[in-house]
């Protein structure tokens, strides 16, 4: 039962990124890390303080950052790019189309302060559409893990597969509840709770607003499935299949435009296979602002009462 | 130009930057401290800009490229009157057109940006489109030195003088610092007067806080129809102002408590 999710603590989801590294670096000897003048906004000290002669600082110049990635996985390091989530996708997306994705390059783009909670730094910084532009380049991986412990699982992870991944994590302090040390494996979803009226689909901190709208739907006696979608590509297909089937109903919540992101994704599979009703939460074709991270959720409907009215719209349409 | 007025304004811009800075909790004090010294200037004396008619055609454009400094820009909007002063409050605040990265929302505001190495381009732009259409209006870009590092920008060097604009007048705000480090540190810039002027631009170097050596640079270069583009690399402390913010990493991203808030607005009265 949902109810019985603990939290942890509460800790930002960079934070995890930053203890990942540190760990990947010491398993593997291949990972170096580079950044684009934000060591300290992508928690990279540790990594520094112990591997200095595996992190390159390339200045404010993030084209050249992806690049000089692309090219160190040739002599056979794991580069790990670090910049917030805009400069890592929007900015270099053809250095990253050309150099990384169709070149099949090890190389893993790293980016923090994605989405609407990256709060007051407002709409310049706020990128709505990197998991739409990185999802739609062929080869790329996508990961959007929900929590501190899972964005450090995922860190280590990403190091242990061959491919061009981008992992996309955020700025605030936010409910940590998945495990330590906990196994991650890329393409697999993970099942928070088991229902049968009415499937969740979220990723990264909306899982936590996720839980929170299900557990209200699970006190009115509503069987919920609120099931993690920490990686968008490559799809659990079969295991969003397997859910639907038996829920015949669906919500998708992201911290990202509905046009191209998470919900489109599972709507596709939906689509293809088994067409059921589906609601969407997350931004609506708009640009975000500046504001304290909970409120522009509310202001942008991404809030728990949000996915509460999604699912009962979606269990209505179910029924007709 | 009287520089006492001038120094004045500087002075209002820096506390009315902190104020807004410690209110909303944001960033980048640093930054706008050391360019507030240019902005005075710039609106005392040098841009051609009408508050009550911030779209006029012919008016000069500064486009501020280092959006994250734009406390400072926004005070001096409000200080020459371009919004009341008042609206300043909801800074970074919710629901507030006033960003804290410069908004093109703002009157007097030409261009939103806060993602660096933006700003020249558009001002290459807005230049080439004064020559073609003969205008008058004389292009401003202030940029930051960390955002030298960006390559967008050398584009923009190295196609500027190709198209002869020299309406255009490039300021950066040599403070020496950026995110977490000393521009030595990061990438050096220097020699960078030698690149600019291997680059063939008109080259100035000035101190960015004397008001008189500002002001006499920007006007002439803003007077100089003779082919070429400007920079200007005033040299300035990040900070400037308040004594222990001057040269100090933390004063980029730290916000003031409601002690060092105190102290700050107490050096510059
Ligand atoms: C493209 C881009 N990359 C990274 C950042 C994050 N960032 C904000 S300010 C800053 C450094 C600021 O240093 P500088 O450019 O020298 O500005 P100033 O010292 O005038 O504040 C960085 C890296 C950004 N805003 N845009
Ligand atoms: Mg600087």
């Amino acid at each position: 039962m949902l109810k019985d999710i603990v939290v942890l603590n509460e800790k930002e989801t960079r934070g995890g990124f930053g203890e990942g590294i540190l760990e990947a670096g010491r398993k593997n000897p291949n990972v170096v890390a580079l950044t684009a003048d934000l060591l300290g906004s992508m928690k990279l000290q540790a990594f520094i303080k112990e591997f200095p002669e595996r992190f390159v600082q390339v200045g404010i110049a993030e084209a050249n950052m992806i690049g000089i990635a692309a090219g160190l996985t040739i002599g056979g390091k794991i580069p790990y790019t670090t910049t917030f989530a805009n400069f890592s996708t929007g900015r270099v997306y053809d250095q990253i189309r050309q150099s990384v994705a169709y070149s099949g390059k090890n190389v893993k783009i790293c980016a923090s302060h994605a989405g609407l909670t990256l709060g007051e730094d407002g709409a310049t910084h706020q990128i709505l559409e990197d998991i739409g532009l990185m999802k739609m380049l062929p080869g790329m991986t996508v990961i959007v893990p929900c929590d501190f412990n899972q964005t450090k699982a995922a860190t280590i992870a990403i190091s242990e597969y061959e491919g061009p991944v981008y992992l996309r994590f955020g700025r605030p302090k936010w409910p940590n509840f998945t495990p330590e040390n906990q196994p991650f494996e890329i393409g697999k979803a993970q099942f928070l709770s088991e229902g049968k009226d009415i499937s969740i689909f979220a990723c990264g901190h909306m899982v936590w607003k996720a839980i929170e709208a299900g557990r209200i739907l699970e006190e009115k006696g509503v069987s919920v499935e609120v099931v993690n979608i920490h990686t968008i590509k490559p799809l659990d297909v079969e295991g969003i299949l397997k859910s639907i089937q038996k829920t015949g109903c669906a919500v998708t919540a992201e911290e990202h435009n509905i046009i191209g992101g998470l919900g489109d994704s599972v709507a596709q599979v939906a689509a293809r296979h088994f067409p059921i009703p589906i609601e969407y939460v997350g931004t609506n074709d708009t640009f975000g602002e500046s504001g304290k991270p909970e409120d522009l959720l509310v202001k942008y409907g991404l809030d728990t009462p949000n996915i509460l009215a999604a699912a009962e719209k979606a269990l209505i349409r179910k029924k007709h | 130009m009287d520089a006492k007025s001038t120094t004045y304004l500087a002075g209002e811009i820096r506390k009315t930057a902190l104020s807004m800075v410690y209110e909303a909790k944001s960033s980048h004090i640093g930054g706008a401290f050391s360019m507030a010294d240019i902005l005075a200037v710039l609106y005392e004396d040098v841009l051609h800009v009408d508050p009550s008619e911030p779209k006029m055609v012919d008016r000069d454009r500064l486009l501020l490229s280092k959006g994250h400094a734009c406390s400072a820009l926004y005070a001096v909007l409000g200080l020459k009157g371009f919004f009341p002063m008042e609206s300043l409050a909801s800074y970074g605040q919710d629901g507030s057109s006033f960003l804290t990265h410069i908004s093109h929302y703002i009157p007097g505001v030409e261009i939103s940006a806060g993602s660096l190495g933006h700003g020249l381009p558009i001002a290459c732009g807005l230049a080439l489109a004064a020559k073609r259409k003969a205008r008058p209006w004389t292009t401003f870009c202030l940029m930051s030195d960390g955002e030298l590092d960006e390559g967008s920008n050398w584009e923009s060097f190295l196609l500027a003088p190709q198209l002869g604009l020299d309406n255009l007048v490039v300021i950066i705000d040599y403070n020496k610092i950026q995110s977490l480090g000393f521009v030595k540190d990061v990438i050096d810039l220097e020699p960078l007067i030698q690149k600019f002027e291997a680059f063939k631009w008109e080259v100035f170097t000035i101190d960015g806080h004397e008001i008189q050596e500002i002001y006499t640079t920007l006007s002439s270069a803003k007077a100089a129809r003779n082919g070429v583009p400007k920079v200007v690399i005033a040299h300035t402390v990040k900070g400037k102002g308040v004594d222990f913010m001057e040269n100090k990493l933390l004063w980029h991203y730290k916000s003031p408590n409601a002690t060092e808030y105190q102290q700050a607005l107490g050096q510059l009265d």
